[in-house]
């Protein structure tokens, strides 16, 4: 502890001090690397001090970085669609429905799934959708295919339905947190002026939902672009995202400033697109709660 | 029963997360050897079969340092901050509090290999350690945002009742404060262990030859012989989460109601 002379700021400033430093040597150092490494050149095990946007210029010109963000940013997207919509109701449900004393219970019952392994759980499902897996198998045995379903594993949708598994608490959270702050007696306002229940939803609950919701979209689609391990499972090396892209260059071929431009785009993009999204959707985000 | 449809909608919902883990103790105690239906007989040879496995011991033994380390040195830090977060007033606090959340919002695989680079770049062989360091890093926000929580709804006037009876600000704070957040810590504890625990991508990119339980079964599952095995680790790793967290949720409900707040929060 400080002693206790010295200003508010500076007892602060020597209280935050261990975990800040942790923070820059172990976090902000190294993607300051790897942004400082993307404008380097590659020279074979070591990189070449010299600066170039040979990187950048060769991540753009490459079909191969195109097709994998675009698809990493398609299979995002859904992935959000899904997972948010099928979430809205969960947490209405719980803010509006459950009762106070039970609500504690649900939220536990809701985050548990995600508290275990991923891996764990991406492996399931490739067990679940494999070609001799538990929906192909079980299937078979209650008589209603003859073959084996060969489209469930190994394709964009089996990478959605996992994923989308996967972040279902993370939407969920967000948008119960919201609704929870919604003052009831809005609700029973628009209901007095005459307003219909579907009405009322619309025009006062929903906008009031609106900050969950965004927070949701941006919480669940920056971790799925980035997502390594459900591609490399489930899409049995078929189907890379970009988090492979980046990985292979990074590792296994070894160039360093390449994968760095790569990683610092496709961070960008992201960035870009948050940015664009919450601007979109700024008039929602001054409402007062 | 009010929102009859929303209920049925809610526990369908609930089905779809849980259906995938259930999967695992059914088939960790099928005999057959392909996880398929129909079931074959009941059987415990995959965990003995687990028991028996050196790598797997090994695997297991590192998993659970890693994770008690990880959990230690998150949590020492989290407080510093959690306690600079809710207590001080300083000039430039959003952005070194954003810093040191920033891992929940960045892909694992990024702050993985930005990390490794460095690490490599300076000469560090990868080791037990190198995998501690990545999770310290991940674990402490999850430690931060709990003991936040906790810190906050500490009453101030306790703290200054204790300087105003003689106290010094470290005895105030081992005597009052810990005490009271000693719940929030435990809370964030098993919380960073069970994400140090689970966690794949950094074990997986900065551990050298050493095995976490699951990098351990990410290299066994190219082999279609040691899968159902891998379902009665499964079973294992997804119990010990699940009772981690069943600890830490009393913790946290259990700090709650020591501060005098209600308490209907959840984990996140």
């Amino acid at each position: 502890m400080a002693t206790a002379n010295g200003s508010e700021a500076a007892q602060g400033l020597r209280m935050i001090a261990p975990p800040l430093v942790y923070a820059i040597l172990m976090l902000a150092i190294p993607l300051l690397t790897i942004l400082t490494y993307s404008f380097l050149t590659d020279g074979y095990q070591t990189i070449i001090r010299e600066f170039t946007l040979e990187n950048y210029r060769a991540v753009w010109g490459d079909p191969i970085f195109r097709t994998l963000m675009l698809r990493s940013l398609f299979v995002a997207g859904l992935v959000t669609l899904v997972t948010v919509v099928l979430a809205f109701p969960v947490a209405y449900f719980l803010s509006f429905v459950v009762a106070p004393r039970h609500k504690a219970v649900w939220i536990f019952l809701i985050t548990i799934p995600f508290w275990t392994s991923y891996l764990i759980r991406v492996f399931l499902w490739k067990v679940i959708l494999g070609y001799n897996g538990v929906i192909n198998s079980g299937l078979k045995s209650l008589g209603i295919i003859e073959q084996p379903l060969s489209f469930l594993l190994y394709n964009t949708g089996s990478i959605v339905v996992t994923l989308a598994h996967a972040y279902a608490p993370f939407a969920i959270l967000p948008i119960y947190v919201a609704l929870e702050k919604i003052d009831r007696s809005l609700l029973e306002a628009g209901r007095d002026l005459g307003e219909s229940r579907l009405m009322t939803f619309w025009r006062v609950t929903l906008p009031l939902a609106m900050p969950g919701v965004l927070a949701a979209v941006l919480i669940v689609f920056i971790p799925t672009i980035g997502d390594y391990v459900t591609p490399t499972l489930i899409g049995g090396g078929k189907i890379p995202m970009v988090a492979n892209l980046i990985q292979a260059q990074m590792l296994d071929i070894d160039n360093k400033p390449l994968g760095s431009a790569i990683a610092v785009t496709a961070m960008a993009i992201v960035g870009v697109l948050a940015l664009v999204f919450l601007f979109l959707n700024r008039r929602f985000l001054k409402v007062r709660q | 029963m009010r929102g009859g449809g929303l209920r049925a909608y809610a526990l369908l919902y609930l089905l779809f997360l849980y259906a995938p883990i259930l999967l695992l103790p059914i088939f960790a105690f099928n005999s057959g050897t392909i996880i398929a239906f129909p079931l074959q007989g009941l059987t415990t040879q995959w965990f003995e079969q687990m028991w028996a496995n050196a790598t797997l011991r090994r695997a297991l033994g590192n998993s659970l340092t890693i994770a008690f380390s990880a959990a230690v040195l998150a949590t020492c830090l989290a407080i510093f901050a959690a306690r600079a977060s809710t207590r001080y007033r300083f000039p430039g606090k959003g952005g070194a509090l954003g810093l040191i959340m920033m891992p929940l919002i960045l892909p694992e695989i990024i702050v993985g290999l930005s990390l490794l680079v460095v690490l490599l770049a300076v000469g560090v062989r990868l080791s037990i350690l190198t995998i501690i360091i990545g999770h310290t890093l991940i674990c402490m926000p999850y430690a931060v945002a709990i003991l936040t929580t906790a810190f906050s709804s500490l009453d101030r006037s306790l703290e200054e009742a204790a300087y105003d009876l003689g106290e010094t600000k470290w005895s105030a704070f081992r005597l009052v404060i810990l005490p009271l957040v000693m719940p929030g810590i435990i809370s964030a504890m098993l919380m960073s262990f069970t994400i140090s625990l689970d966690d794949f991508i950094i074990a997986f990119f900065m551990g050298g030859n050493e095995p976490t339980l699951p990098t351990y079964i990410f290299s066994q599952l190219r082999f279609p012989k040691s899968i159902p095995m891998i379902m009665a680790v499964g079973t294992v790793l997804v119990m010990m989460s699940i009772l981690l967290l069943a600890i830490a949720e009393y913790f946290r409900r259990r700090g709650a109601a020591r501060t005098g707040q209600t308490s209907s929060g959840g984990l996140l």
